[in-house]
């Protein structure tokens, strides 16, 4: 229950990061907030040779909008942005599931960045971020590159970025207005991970959803985030109702690939992708 | 691989020691600084019973390196009471309603509620008890917990009793958020002192939470 011996790495600045991370690749492993990565080391899953600890790189602790378009700094932390205003007031689907995101202490200290780039496909933050259609943006010695979400969330616990890349930023663009947006999920324990979620975004046309405007993605349903087009589609166009809401979580319980463990089988599962799915897109359009 | 030399502050007081990096922070607070308050639990950030205040903000001791509190302070459970010995009143709430058992739990919660003591108010129970959720007891099934809190809550000083008038909120802005601005805490003498600073801090929207 004590991390095997390694080489300790504090840089100072992102240019710093990326020679190290040049230096050791594979090898070297970022520590930002630890609420995954120290458990991983504590339990000896991960041996890395070097931690390169980037908490000192307050270069990449921000949270502005641009041109209506958020940016959020890698290392920004949960906390950070759940008391945002700015994050509140454009982008609520981000603050209501970072409520669900285990606990206090955790959210004062794990980051954004290390949520994105640990690709759990039970994580909150992926899912939202794909809702949202977000950018990873990703830099390395040979330079920058832009990820999309389904470039990002490869698989499980695989991030896109390569052994010697750092996502430095996420970009969050504007939501179209007026839209209405929830995020749902179920655990037994709240903070626990969760056995089923979603997040919803519908963007509202008069009394009927806007065509392509509808963006539903399930959380712990697959390999990474997973978006239900066949369900967005059931929305798109027409009227939003308990009917229509039904069809559309049917539609995400046979998309849905959920896994089998201890904690609930698949079918369990899949019958909460139903269940959470119409729901949340009832409370999205309320909220529209 | 190499020792380190890391310079803690931990309630007030400075300690200075040569570690291996990979020690942790748990480890440090019990080992090093001998403050066995701090307990420590599963040691993979599910049972809280490790929880400490860095720089005011409740954190899990055992998933934190003691070379990332370099320079920074801490606040233990040993730095709630006065120096006298008498207790921070949430201490004597959970005294009073029991809400202890084999007491293992106990540092964890009283590290993780104390800062957030002046907003339970406006909670239900519901929403308490996720606010707490991120620590774990075997014994009490939390009722008695959820008492404490209320108790210590009903028991601050009210508005208008606190000395300086709050001051207004921040304006909403698109500046980015500054992250090394957390309050610097301080043992609490006497525990009134340190209640208006809790609440004065607060007020200035300083804390993390």
């Amino acid at each position: 229950m004590k991390p095997a011996p390694f080489d300790y790495l504090a840089p100072q600045s992102v240019a710093e990061t990326l020679q190290l991370l040049a230096r050791h690749g594979a090898e070297g492993k970022v520590l930002a907030g630890g609420q995954s990565l120290m458990p991983m080391l504590n339990f000896r899953l991960a041996q890395p040779e070097a931690v390169i600890d980037i908490n000192n790189v307050a270069e990449l602790s921000y949270i502005t909008r641009e041109q209506g378009e958020l940016r959020i700094g890698a290392l920004t932390r949960h906390a950070e942005l759940e008391r945002s205003p700015i994050v509140a007031a454009h982008w609520p689907l981000l603050t209501e599931a970072l409520r669900w995101l285990a606990h206090p202490p955790i959210r004062n200290r794990g980051t954004v960045g290390g949520s994105v780039a640990h690709a759990d496909p039970a994580a909150e933050l992926p899912v939202a971020l794909t809702a949202l259609d977000a950018r990873f943006i990703a830099e390395s010695h040979r330079g920058g590159r832009v990820l999309d979400p389904g470039e990002m969330f490869a698989g499980p616990l695989q991030s896109g970025l390569e052994p010697d890349e750092l996502l430095v930023e996420i970009r969050v663009p504007a939501v179209p207005s007026p839209s209405g947006c929830a995020f749902v999920e179920h655990a037994r324990r709240h903070g626990d991970f969760a056995l089923g979620g979603v997040a919803v975004v519908l963007v509202r046309d008069g009394d009927r959803c806007r065509e392509g405007g509808a963006r539903i993605v399930l959380l712990g349903a697959g390999p990474g985030p997973r978006r239900v087009p066949e369900a967005e589609a059931l929305l798109a166009a027409g009227p939003v109702d308990e009917e229509s809401a039904r069809a559309a979580g049917e539609a995400a319980g046979r998309a849905a690939e959920p896994p089998s463990d201890p904690h609930a089988d698949a079918g369990h599962r899949r019958r909460l992708a139903v269940a959470l799915t119409r729901r949340a897109v009832l409370q999205a359009w309320e909220r529209a | 691989m190499d020792p380190v030399s890391v310079s803690i502050e931990i309630n007030g007081a400075v300690f200075e020691r040569e570690i291996e990096p990979r020690m942790l922070l748990s480890d440090f607070i019990r080992h090093e600084a001998r403050l066995t308050g701090t307990h420590v639990g599963c040691e993979h950030g599910v049972c809280g019973a490790c929880t400490v205040q860095l720089e005011g903000a409740p954190v899990r001791a055992c998933l934190l390196l003691a070379v990332q509190a370099h320079g920074r302070a801490l606040r233990t459970v040993e730095g709630l009471a006065g120096e006298d010995g008498t207790l921070h009143p949430l201490q004597r709430a959970f005294h009073e309603t029991h809400a202890l058992q084999c007491g293992f739990c106990t540092p964890g919660f009283l590290m993780a509620i104390e800062p957030m003591l002046d907003r339970v108010g406006e909670l239900d129970d519901a929403r308490l008890r996720e606010l707490i959720g991120g620590n774990l007891c075997r014994c009490t099934g939390y009722d008695s917990i959820v008492s404490a809190v209320r108790l210590a809550h009903a028991r601050l000083p009210q508005a208008g009793e606190m000395g300086p008038p709050t001051p207004p909120a921040a304006e909403p802005d698109e500046t980015p958020t500054p992250v090394a601005t957390r309050p610097r805490w301080r043992r609490p003498v006497p525990a009134a002192v340190g209640l208006i600073a809790l609440v004065a801090g607060a007020a200035a929207g300083l804390r993390r939470r």
